[in-house]
């Protein structure tokens, strides 16, 4: 027998958590948000969604076969993050924007850099990033309507100055038209009434269940909270940078974001629409690229609020989640550094 | 799994095997000579220093042997064996005090010292040292760790149920040799048994409280015990005396109970032997340097093929290579893992989930620490808390990625150690 026993530092007990585990409790929370895709915009999104794992996974195997280290597709971080590139792209894209989409983010997002663990940005972000830059008019104009509803979730009528458009597209639209002294009178009073309908009840409900135009997975704030609340309630992922995130963009907006003047923005429009609660709940709070410390999750949500909404009220995108996490991930070993908990005892004795 | 096992006078050993380290500090030096007779409470080894204790006899024979023997903190070391004749006949120093209420706290400290006391809830530090406290650092209260420093092991536990009266006795005499005007004794809630056992033995008008604390690992923990119930924080890089507390483990006080009612010095223990290869598992009254294969056996052996044997408990214990070693002062318990229950997985690469900086109670970004030891960087990692880490194993025990921490961090202290040993120009 004692030939046989194991000698090791301690401690000789594990929780049985595993990365593995961590990575399929991630696909398990986007699964209602997939199921939603499918609901909403055919099996179309199924489809993409499928070529974009296919991909991940498929270049992650091909390149750590190249590396020479282990094979670990199985660890399940390929398919987190190809699920995620096909979220963030719309659902009218040809077949292989997703393909190429996924190869770029596992290569050059997370293999270049030595790997899962090793990435300092997001990779399924970057490769939405690439994708964007590389075509914008597909990954801009590919929308879909929702089932049996419109791209902007408002009847048409309503809309008849401007293009077809996601509702944040639309906002933006309509808020250029309204600060835009050229324009005319019927079409600033025009954008005024889109305005006000985009922040409706009805709209907003609309956007909480996602059956407007956007990308595959981003739309169902819905579906997408069921799923952060399963991750939350394992502790995979933290209230911090979501909770820091929505709250700065919700003050920014309602204070900034409005058509006549300071304080007359609508802060849930902003919350609901574009990639806000799939950026907070599931890309800002990727482990690999977030801060570890509590005080630098806080800091990091609130420097990706800044951001996006700086970008929605003030860029040339109406949307601004992904560059602002993808922002923030390259701020994340500085935060790290300079939010280091105090340590116990880290104070004067007492007497 | 033990903590309902009354504790069992484990057999006279036939031969014991001493090891001269059984303390933090210098280990004692040998005394006596192959061949003389010894009986029990017999001085066969003298302190080497300040921070060093006595060994006695634990058994009454003839030393057999001086040698290297494997030693439960690792490797080997010298340790006296002595064949034992049966008899167990006690040394004529043994002998009960009935002054006990008049000895002073020198007086105290003096009987510590002489009968081998050390702290016996696993680090082993010799106690008199904790109790000679510089003028200028009063202490006010002295704390009885009943918190039970690790799961599995219940030495203290019984000890709180059975011998209430002399762990109590044990306490005034700490408190008297620090001048506490206050003793609390801090039990994890999860042993109500244990609390009123020791509340019935209180007397009216003590000075002596007992307080139930949360039940969390790392409890137990000097630092962690002392913030729960006195809401005081040891400053980094101090001791508990810095916030005027010494904190004694339950077995120490009864050790000390012992040596100054009874006159013995420390000559046996309280240890739990357990784990699922262990067919009974128990709580033993063992002699120090009794073989720990003697003990199996008298738990009814193993049941199964070990995998694991650990000396201590499982999130800081020390792992073993053979049976064959012998009960040590410092040795709270044996634990055993059956081949399954023995988890090495190779380590994933780090998620930097933070897990690890959620769950240390030290408030350390263990993340950071094992980077800068790896990469060797330890003077930043001293900087930010290598040196402030207690070992207790909870980052390594919630990392996804079951990377080794703990074990970096002692291999990145013993760096640490070494160059600030090493004179710098």
């Amino acid at each position: 027998m004692q030939e046989h026993l194991v000698v090791s530092a301690s401690p000789h007990i594990r929780d049985d958590v595993s990365v593995r585990k961590v990575m399929y409790s991630v696909v398990i929370a986007m699964v209602p948000a997939i199921i939603g895709s499918v609901y909403f915009y055919g099996l179309r999104a199924l489809f993409l969604t499928l070529l974009a794992c296919a991909a991940a996974v498929l270049t992650e195997a091909v390149i750590q076969k190249l590396r020479g280290v282990p094979v670990a597709v199985t660890d399940g971080s390929a398919l987190v993050t190809g699920i995620l590139l096909a979220f963030n792209i719309p659902p009218g894209v040809p077949w292989w924007i997703p393909v190429v989409g996924s190869i770029f983010a596992i290569a050059i997002g997370k293999q270049v850099f030595g790997g899962l663990g090793y990435n300092p940005l997001n990779p399924a972000l970057l490769g939405r990033a690439f994708l964007l830059a590389s075509w914008p008019v597909h990954m801009t104009t590919k929308w879909l309507p929702g089932r049996g509803g419109t791209l902007s979730g408002l009847s048409l009528s309503e809309i008849d100055v401007l293009t077809q458009a996601t509702p944040l597209a639309i906002m933006n639209s309509a808020r250029a038209i309204i600060s835009d002294p050229a324009s005319t009178t019927h079409q600033t009073v025009q954008a005024v009434k889109v305005v006000a309908h985009l922040g409706s009840s009805d709209a907003i409900a609309n956007l909480f269940i996602g059956n407007v135009g956007g990308c595959i997975g981003e739309t169902s704030a819905l579906l997408l909270l069921i799923g952060a609340a399963y991750l939350m309630f394992k502790h995979y992922i933290s209230w911090r940078i979501p909770a820091a995130y929505i709250m700065t963009v919700a003050v920014l907006t309602s204070v900034f974001g409005g058509t006549s003047g300071l304080f007359t923005g609508n802060a849930l429009f902003h919350i609901l629409s574009g990639g806000l609660i799939l950026g907070a709940f599931f890309m800002a709070t990727d482990m690999v690229t977030s801060p570890v410390t509590p005080r630098g999750m806080l800091v990091f949500g609130v420097g990706c609020g800044i951001l996006t909404t700086v970008i929605r009220l003030i860029g040339g995108y109406p949307e601004g989640v992904s560059y602002s996490i993808l922002l923030m991930n390259i701020a994340t070993p500085l935060i790290d550094g300079r939010t280091r908990p105090k340590k116990f005892g880290e104070v004067k004795p007492s007497g | 799994m033990t903590n309902s096992v009354e504790i069992a006078e484990a057999a006279l050993p036939e031969r014991v095997v001493i090891p001269l380290r059984q303390s933090l500090g210098t280990p004692a030096e040998v005394c006596v000579s192959v061949g003389d007779d010894v009986k029990v409470g017999q001085r066969i080894g003298e302190p080497g220093g300040f921070v060093s204790v006595p060994v006695h006899a634990s058994i009454s024979g003839k030393v057999a042997a001086v040698g290297r023997f494997p030693h439960p903190g690792g490797g080997e070391d010298t340790a006296i064996v002595i064949e034992g004749d049966g008899l167990d006949e006690w040394h004529e120093s043994v002998k009960p005090r009935d002054d006990v209420e008049f000895l002073t706290a020198d007086e105290i400290r003096k009987i510590t010292l002489d009968a081998g006391v050390v702290g016996l809830g696993g680090a082993a530090f010799p106690t008199h040292v904790k109790l000679s406290p510089p003028d200028s650092k009063p202490i006010d209260t002295v704390i009885l760790n009943g918190a039970e420093c690790e799961p599995w092991l219940t030495a203290d536990h019984r000890l709180m149920l059975e011998r209430p009266g002399d762990v109590l006795r044990g306490m005034k005499l700490l408190m008297k040799a620090v001048g506490a005007g206050r003793g609390i004794i801090g039990v994890e809630s999860n042993k109500p048994d244990a609390v009123a056992a020791l509340r019935a033995a209180l007397h009216d008008g003590t000075d002596i409280t007992v307080t139930a604390v949360q039940v969390k690992y790392p409890q137990g923990a000097e630092k962690q015990l002392i913030d729960a119930l006195l809401r005081r924080q040891v400053p980094s890089g101090g001791l508990p005396m810095d916030v005027g507390v010494v904190v004694q483990n339950i077995g120490t006080a009864y050790a000390v109970y012992e040596a100054c009612y009874l006159g013995r010095p420390l000559v046996r223990r309280i240890l739990t032997l357990t784990g699922s290869p262990v067919a009974r598992p128990s709580n033993f009254m063992a002699r120090i340097g009794t073989l720990l294969s003697s003990l199996i056996e008298q738990a009814g052996g193993l049941k199964t093929d070990a995998g694991k044997m650990i000396s201590g408990g499982p999130m800081m214990g020390v792992a073993q290579f053979t049976t064959d070693i012998p009960v040590v002062k410092g040795m709270s318990g044996i634990l055993f893992l059956a081949r399954g229950e023995v988890n090495e997985r190779q380590p994933d690469p780090c998620l930097r989930c933070g897990a690890c900086v959620h769950v240390c109670p030290m408030k350390l970004v263990p993340v950071m620490l094992e980077k800068l030891v790896i990469n060797e960087r330890i003077e930043q990692a001293v900087e930010i808390g290598l040196n402030d880490c207690i070992e207790c194993g909870s980052c390594s025990y919630v990392c996804p990625s079951k990377r080794r921490l703990i074990h970096y961090f002692k291999y990145g202290k013993l760096l640490a150690a070494q160059k600030s040993a090493t004179p710098t120009k």
